[in-house]
């Protein structure tokens, strides 16, 4: 396990050191997006029609944050990660267009996302979930808040970090994955905790 | 400050004196005002809508912000115990940001939950009625002060109400007991380990053994989702509403409460300690602390089913209770009062 500081835009070449279990701190920009977002920023590409951030290089982070109002300013109070497999539907194509190279959540993606991040060179970095408040205290500044229509927690917040993690690689640009490795080793023990428990 | 008055029949008494009247005589006096003003139906009742709704906010803001000093134990023990690398990383992240979230006063997470609340009411205490709606209105106050994340969606329009409360929501469970005493529980829970809650109705012929299955299914089945380590709440019998309704109310039992039936808490650490041994461990990146503990609960069932409900609470496991006194008095029981 080794752990590295990336800042972002992140090169391919930084992308492919990385193996499953290092841990990584992001600095820079890391844009939030949940369904509603990916299926319209897939859309935006189709029609031809620019993002309103190019994602190159940076993070994109599965994240519907709590946040409050103050003096005319939004406050993220706390921004832990939502569940990715969500997100599964979309993200191979958003990789491949987009060309982000980290993809922050929790709970793990599938065999399409661990494929396109082998293809195009981009990891899946697990946050703790439920570590909200952590996460918040990493966000530097709101850079901007675009696609509000779709509501506080579906829309797009541009925030700069500094030192955001400990990032666990979950899933690395060579086709490894933890969760699949953690739950077949997990349906191999389950026959063992039966018999402990005399089933 | 002026001291109370007493009125009995046309003799007011003042302070200390009217306090004596009253035990010696065995009596009640009517409270006056210091003006010798009739104290209205709200002032004689010491329990009003505004203290309960402080009552509510403060405990939605300790719940969110402050684990319970059981479940910190449990985190701090886990991070002691937890063998894998990645476990590790995740169970330092959790407590970094316990201490974090307690010290800044923000949500530990940024799920605050749908809003529950438990009341152990005393069949004598007053201001009962006023309940409903001061928890409502301390529901949206918390939502703007503390602040929580709106998370009140009706299921038909898919719109969301912007202030946690809606139909039925927030929920309050009451049970009625003996006594005078109040006892106010908010147990704001998150949608992730909500997801995975599941129930079934087991083969009574298989017992114990079909149930130990179930539970450990149901972990196997929900993997990282429930944000674990996780504290899993089992509830057995009755029916299909009572399990799943024992098995929540198994996720309010503290940490180092076992089941006070010895066989029952023998079966807790057994399925505890078997749990630990699966694999998934915490946030599902491999490891051995799956489960912060597991909680049964049970009712006797009808001979022809075996309900059996398990309930997953993720290791933010947020509640925080209070006790209100027949004088008006609040003790916080799982907190220190902020």
């Amino acid at each position: 396990m080794a752990v590295y500081k990336l800042k972002t835009p992140i090169s391919e070449e930084e992308i492919r050191k990385l193996q499953v279990n290092d841990v990584i701190y992001i600095s820079g920009t890391v844009v939030t997006a949940r369904d509603q977002a990916h299926r319209r920023a897939l859309e935006y590409f189709k029609e031809g029609k620019p993002l309103p951030v190019n994602l190159e290089g940076l993070a994109v982070y599965h994240c519907g944050p709590a946040v409050k109002r103050e003096d005319d300013k939004w406050v993220i109070v706390s921004a832990g990660p939502t569940t990715s497999t969500r997100m599964e539907i979309f993200e191979d194509e958003f990789i491949e267009k987009f060309k982000v190279r980290v993809i922050i959540g929790k709970g793990g993606m599938g065999p399409k996302t661990t494929e396109a991040m082998k293809k195009y060179g981009a990891v899946y970095a697990a946050f703790t979930g439920g570590a909200g408040a952590l996460a918040a205290k990493s966000i530097k500044r709101l850079i901007s808040l675009e696609w509000e229509d779709l509501g506080i927690p579906e829309a797009l917040w541009i925030l700069e970090v500094e030192d955001f993690g400990p990032l666990v690689i979950a899933i690395d640009s060579h086709g490894n994955n933890i969760f699949e490795s953690v739950m077949k080793q997990v349906e191999a023990n389950k026959q063992k905790v039966y018999e402990k428990l005399g089933i | 400050m002026k001291k109370p008055l007493f009125k009995l029949d046309e003799q007011v008494y003042e302070g200390v004196h009217g306090e004596l009247t009253e035990s010696i005589l065995n009596v009640k006096c009517i409270r006056l005002k210091p003006n010798n003003m009739l104290l209205t139906r709200e002032e004689k009742s010491v329990i009003t809508s505004e203290k309960i709704e402080d009552l509510a906010v403060k405990l939605l803001k300790l719940a969110v912000t402050e684990l319970p000093p059981d479940v910190k134990n449990a985190l701090k023990r886990a991070y002691e115990e937890e063998t894998s690398e990645a476990g590790k990383t995740q169970l330092q992240a959790i407590l970094e940001n316990v201490e974090y979230a307690e010290k800044t006063r923000t949500p530990m997470c940024q799920d605050t939950g749908t809003i529950i609340f438990y009341i152990k009411a005393g069949v004598n205490a007053k201001g009962l009625d006023l309940f409903e709606e001061a928890l409502r209105k301390a529901t949206q106050r918390a939502t703007r002060e503390v602040p929580l994340r709106p998370n009140a969606v009706n299921p038909f329009t898919q719109k969301n109400s912007g202030d946690n409360t809606g139909r039925f929501i927030p929920f309050i469970h009451w049970k009625l007991v003996p006594g005078e005493t109040i006892e106010l529980t908010v147990f704001p829970k998150g949608g992730g380990s909500e997801n995975v809650c599941t129930l079934g109705m087991l083969v009574p012929g298989e017992g114990v053994k079909g149930l130990k299955r179930f539970i450990v299914d149901a972990v196997v089945k929900a993997g990282s989702k429930p944000c674990p380590p996780n504290i899993i709440g089992v509830g057995v019998g009755g029916g299909a509403d009572i399990s799943m309704k024992l098995a929540k109310e198994a996720l309010l039992r503290p940490l180092d409460q076992p089941n006070p039936d010895p066989e029952i808490a023998k079966l807790e650490k057994e399925i505890y300690e078997a749990l630990n041994t699966i694999g998934i461990g915490p946030m599902g990146l491999g490891g051995k602390i799956t489960v912060l503990g597991v909680n049964i609960e049970y009712a006797h069932r009808h001979p022809a089913s075996y309900p059996a409900a398990v309930a997953f609470q993720c290791w933010a496991a947020r509640r925080a209770t209070a006790r209100i006194n027949p004088d008006g008095s609040v003790e916080f029981l799982t907190h220190k009062p902020i």
